[in-house]
């Protein structure tokens, strides 16, 4: 985790539990009750819950009004579904476009669905973080996007909220029940797509292929160490190639 | 958009004291007009537009417009190598640009289980804070212009470029450096850049001095900011707004010491500034403060620099393990935070940039109403946005 | 009164000149009255004191250390399209500028440049003076409105609201210098100055600025004020209002603004210079002295750039006022104390 020499304490203190984390989970719990569907405490690092979709305002009004997280920092989505158009990194020629002149491969067909940190079940999720600033406590909340598209606002709790729902709203599409500005924040009024989505193609990477990695080939005089590291990089030979 | 109740009635009264100003056009109900303040505009240091509804020179509402810079990093991180985001999340706070790297590079750092060797993460915080002098003195400066005063963004002008010359010395950039790694730096220091970095920090103090002389113990400049875009603590909190601007209306929050993961802040001994008014005046003086207080923390980390390798070992193709991470870190603008969501992939899976400005910025069309046109630009200088931190 | 510039020259040529020869110089002087101030503080004060004060060199290319610069400014000036807004008041729009520099160019015949050298010897100099320069806040208004555009429209209402507001304290402080001197004709004020004494010393004269640096103090604020010139420049404020009342213009007639604000400029200082500086008048050289009507106009000059150095030293220094600020100034400080200075001036030209 930390750096053993600038960080000691926190080193110190992040052994396999976290008792203040577990502790501001278990009140959570608590006061939500069943709302909680998940949470995933990482030890000295950050603490996930995910709550209902209902509940997502619900937890925010009892952090903001119950338990003295007044400091809001971000509301922002997801799109979990694996792009569509495969690694582009990689692309020296556009594959979508090439596979369909009959001149490349298709691209590799995308991976399952899967959800991060707390789990998931729908292809969006809404995610944002508050804050306790006296006693330096915070957490990630998580909600699953149902179908509809639609979960409530947090404006009523944190008024701050309302710019990072617009966003959310014109680059995913998902809508905030009660938030009474929509509009478009950065987008034009008559953009079409959610260019955050998974599905909506980088057009810059569609009209001009990437040159991919360039540097890949070792350079002059560091060939021995080529793909040389540490226990944490477990493929990255494979990579290399 | 309603505060608590408390802080409504505040406002309340506040914009009824203004009213009772202009109570003659009240009485006359004079027509509305609607005034674009922008996209280009000379106060707006970018292209932000505020839509304004006066009556009078009294601002009715404001409703901020942004997106004219709009560079949608978001999605281009995606397609891009973890090395190769740092060039782009460069240029979001373009003042502080090396400030934009750190919190990515950590966050990256965390997710690898990597360690950055303890000279790296001095030089590192010695990067860090002194984008964060080059900044505030060049905000601080810019108030000042937007005030009418001619002359001190030329002075902060002149003396930043000390620290960027500084950076220069060991970046290669002086703008936009490029120069933090996920697991250390691209190179050490230079011999000489202790001596001469002490020697430009003793010269920023100088500066410092002579912009507190020469701006803030001017009449008219505290006539002008003194009790102008009050914002108290609780609105501040609730609207996410970050750095000087929040130390500004008195909340003790710094994440240099709160959560001072990665970085070694710990390591020196400074003070956190805070000032209770939160209005114009109390936001810029937390500003330069800070600013001061940035050249003890480099002396400070100067002296005490470990030695040792700047760079851990990483495997040359960086392959981030499947995670998720939230790393936010105390940027000259104030909080800056991403939220990286890896698949195991070369390329981030989903990076939520977390902006000071775009919450700063937020706040606006709150604390204009009711105050008058010269008030738009002080109070809009003094929270000190960067476009390209509004619109990423 | 005859004109004074054929007064001069006549012995010098040895010949009669013709109504129209001293009509035609009569312009000729007033353009170089106004321009040459005009030139020489753009120079002096805005390209190169303000440069030094900002650790800069200011314009170095156009003639030795940039000095031939304004007039490569002129000729960009004059090839720029000259743009009238669609919407505006056509004629509104495009006469502002010359009604602006009607008032400088008006405000200069009361100006006396030596004992003989004047453009119209006028009996109520002072008052005359104080009237014409409200012809400009004419022209800002007509600017303001006749460009439709709300940052003009914002910018004119607070120029007229502000230069209206510093009138008074501007006549209030010239009073007291009326009342020392006790004659309204500017030429007098100089004459009564030069030599007056002080408490029996007259070796110096009795310039107005030692008895009536209340006044001169008010006078040097309102017409500062009245300059739109930090920290009063509200109606051109350029963070807030891109350009005020000018920011339409482009051009010839931007030029002539920007021209115009120079020229104000001089001559208010030429003003403030004569009533409180001893004008054309130097120490130690009795004003009847012939030498006068060569070395006169190069005192005033002299003087015109003393008190225009300390009226662009505030502009370069100084952040800007909110107009409501302002105002409270102008009525709750200014208008006060100059009041006062009235009332003490008049008790001790009784008692003295």
């Amino acid at each position: 985790m930390a750096d053993t020499d600038t960080a000691t304490e926190e080193a110190e203190e992040a052994p396999a539990t976290d008792e203040a984390r577990e502790a501001l989970l278990a009140e959570l719990q608590e006061r939500l009750g069943d709302a909680i569907i998940d949470s995933l405490i990482k030890p000295g690092d950050e603490l996930w819950v995910r709550v209902s979709t209902e509940g997502w305002a619900e937890i925010a009004d009892v952090l903001r009004h119950a338990m003295n997280f007044l400091y809001f920092d971000f509301v922002s989505a997801i799109d979990w579904m694996p792009s569509p158009f495969g690694r582009e990194m990689d692309a020296e020629v556009d594959l979508v476009l090439a596979a369909a002149a009959g001149e490349a491969e298709e691209p590799e067909a995308p991976g399952e669905m899967e959800q991060g940190y707390a789990g998931g079940d729908t292809r969006f999720q809404v995610f944002g973080r508050v804050l306790d600033v006296t006693d330096l406590r915070g957490l990630i909340i998580k909600a699953d996007v149902p179908e509809s598209l639609e979960v409530p606002t947090w404006i009523t709790s944190y008024p701050g909220a309302v710019w990072h729902e617009r966003e959310v709203h014109e680059m995913y599409g998902i809508s905030f029940a009660g938030n009474p500005d929509m509009r478009n924040l950065y987008l034009p009024g008559d953009f079409e797509g959610y260019p955050l989505r998974k599905d909506f193609p980088l057009l810059a990477r569609r009209v001009k292929p990437w040159p991919g990695i360039v540097d890949v080939e070792g350079m002059p005089g560091d060939g021995d160490e080529e793909g040389v590291g540490d226990a944490s990089a477990t493929d990255e030979s494979e990579a290399a190639q | 958009m309603t505060a608590t109740a408390g802080s409504e009635r505040e406002q309340l009264a506040y914009i009824a004291a203004k009213a009772a100003d202009s109570r003659v056009n009240v009485e006359l109900e004079t027509e509305g007009m609607t005034l674009n303040i922008g996209p280009q505009h000379p106060a707006t240091h970018g292209t932000l537009r505020i839509v304004a509804k006066l009556d009078g020179e009294q601002v009715i509402s404001a409703d901020p417009v942004m997106g004219y810079m709009h560079r949608g990093y978001e999605k281009l991180t995606e397609v891009r190598t973890y090395p190769q985001v740092t060039t782009l999340i460069n240029r979001i706070d373009w003042l502080g640009s090396f400030a934009n790297e750190v919190p990515f590079i950590l966050a990256a750092e965390k997710l690898m289980e990597v360690e950055a060797p303890p000279r790296a993460v001095w030089i590192r915080t010695i990067l860090f804070e002194m984008s964060r002098i080059a900044n505030n003195l060049l905000g601080l400066g810019d108030m000042a212009a937007q005030l009418g005063a001619v002359t001190p963004v030329f002075y902060a002008f002149r003396d930043r470029e000390y620290v960027l010359n500084q950076v220069e010395a060991v970046t290669g950039g002086r703008f936009h450096p490029n120069f933090d790694r996920i697991g250390g730096l691209k190179d050490d220091i230079p011999a000489g850049w202790i001596a001469s970095t002490k020697d430009s920090m003793i010269k920023m103090r100088q500066a410092a001095d002579e912009l507190e002389s020469l701006v803030f113990g001017n009449e008219i400049f505290t006539t002008r900011t003194r009790g102008i875009g009050i914002i108290p603590a609780e609105v501040a909190l609730e609207y996410g707004m970050s750095g000087s601007n929040l130390r500004g209306s008195g909340v003790d929050w710094d994440l240099r010491r709160d959560s001072p993961w990665g970085l070694a802040y710990d390591q020196a001994d400074w003070k956190v500034w805070t000032h209770p008014d939160g209005d114009s005046y109390s936001r810029a003086w937390v500003r330069l403060q800070e600013m001061r207080e940035g050249t003890y923390i480099v002396d400070q980390l100067l002296d005490s620099l470990p030695s040792g390798p700047v760079m851990a070992k990483v495997p040359r193709i960086i392959k981030v393990p499947e995670g998720e991470a939230w790393v936010e870190t105390e940027n000259p603008l104030g909080a800056m935070g991403y939220y990286i969501v890896s698949k195991g992939d070369l390329v981030p899976f989903r990076v939520k940039i977390r902006s000071a400005s775009f919450n700063n910025i937020a706040i606006v069309p709150w604390v204009l109403k009711g105050v008058y046109v010269p008030d738009i630009i002080s109070i809009l200088a003094s929270l000190y946005f960067i476009l390209g931190d509004i619109d990423r | 009164m005859i004109s004074s510039l054929s007064t001069v020259l006549s012995p010098v040529l040895a010949v009669e000149i013709p109504y129209w020869g001293q009509t035609s110089l009569r312009v000729l002087g007033g353009l170089v009255a106004i321009l040459l101030p005009a030139g020489g503080l753009v120079y002096v004060y805005l390209f190169k004191m303000m440069s030094f004060m900002q650790s800069r060199l200011g314009p170095m290319e156009a003639g030795p250390y940039g000095s031939l610069q304004l007039l490569a400014e002129v000729g960009k000036f004059l090839q720029k399209e000259d743009i009238v807004p669609a919407k505006a008041d056509r004629l509104v729009f495009l006469g502002a500028p010359f009604v602006v520099l009607i008032s400088t160019f008006l405000l200069l015949l009361a100006v006396p440049f030596g004992p003989d050298a004047w453009f119209v010897d006028l009996d109520t100099g002072v008052y005359f003076a104080m009237a014409v320069s409200s012809v400009s806040v004419i022209g800002i208004l007509m600017a303001g409105w006749g460009s439709s555009s709300k940052y003009s429209l914002l910018g004119g209402i607070r120029a007229a609201g502000q230069l209206v507001a510093y009138e008074l304290p501007m006549i209030l402080a010239v009073l007291g210098v009326v009342i020392q001197a006790g004659t309204l004709n500017m030429n007098e004020i100089v004459f009564a100055q030069a030599n007056g004494e002080i408490f029996g010393f007259g070796g110096i004269g009795n310039p107005y600025i030692l008895t009536q640096f209340v006044g001169f103090a008010v006078f040097l604020i309102a017409i500062q004020a009245e300059l739109t010139q930090p920290p009063f420049d509200m109606p051109v404020a350029e963070s807030e209002l891109v350009a005020g009342y000018m920011t339409e213009y482009s051009g010839l007639r931007f030029l002539l603004f920007f021209i115009g604000e120079f020229a104000t400029a001089g001559v208010f200082s030429a003003i403030a210079a004569v009533l409180f500086l001893g004008g054309w008048y130097v120490p130690f050289l009795e004003p009847e002295h012939n030498l006068y009507n060569v070395l006169g106009p190069l005192v005033l000059m002299a003087k015109i750039f003393g008190v225009a150095g300390l009226i662009f030293w505030f502009r370069f220094t100084y952040p800007r006022f909110r107009e409501d600020q302002l105002q409270r100034l102008a009525w709750k400080f200014l208008i006060p104390i100059a009041l006062v200075n009235i009332v003490i001036t008049g008790v001790l030209k009784v008692v003295f």
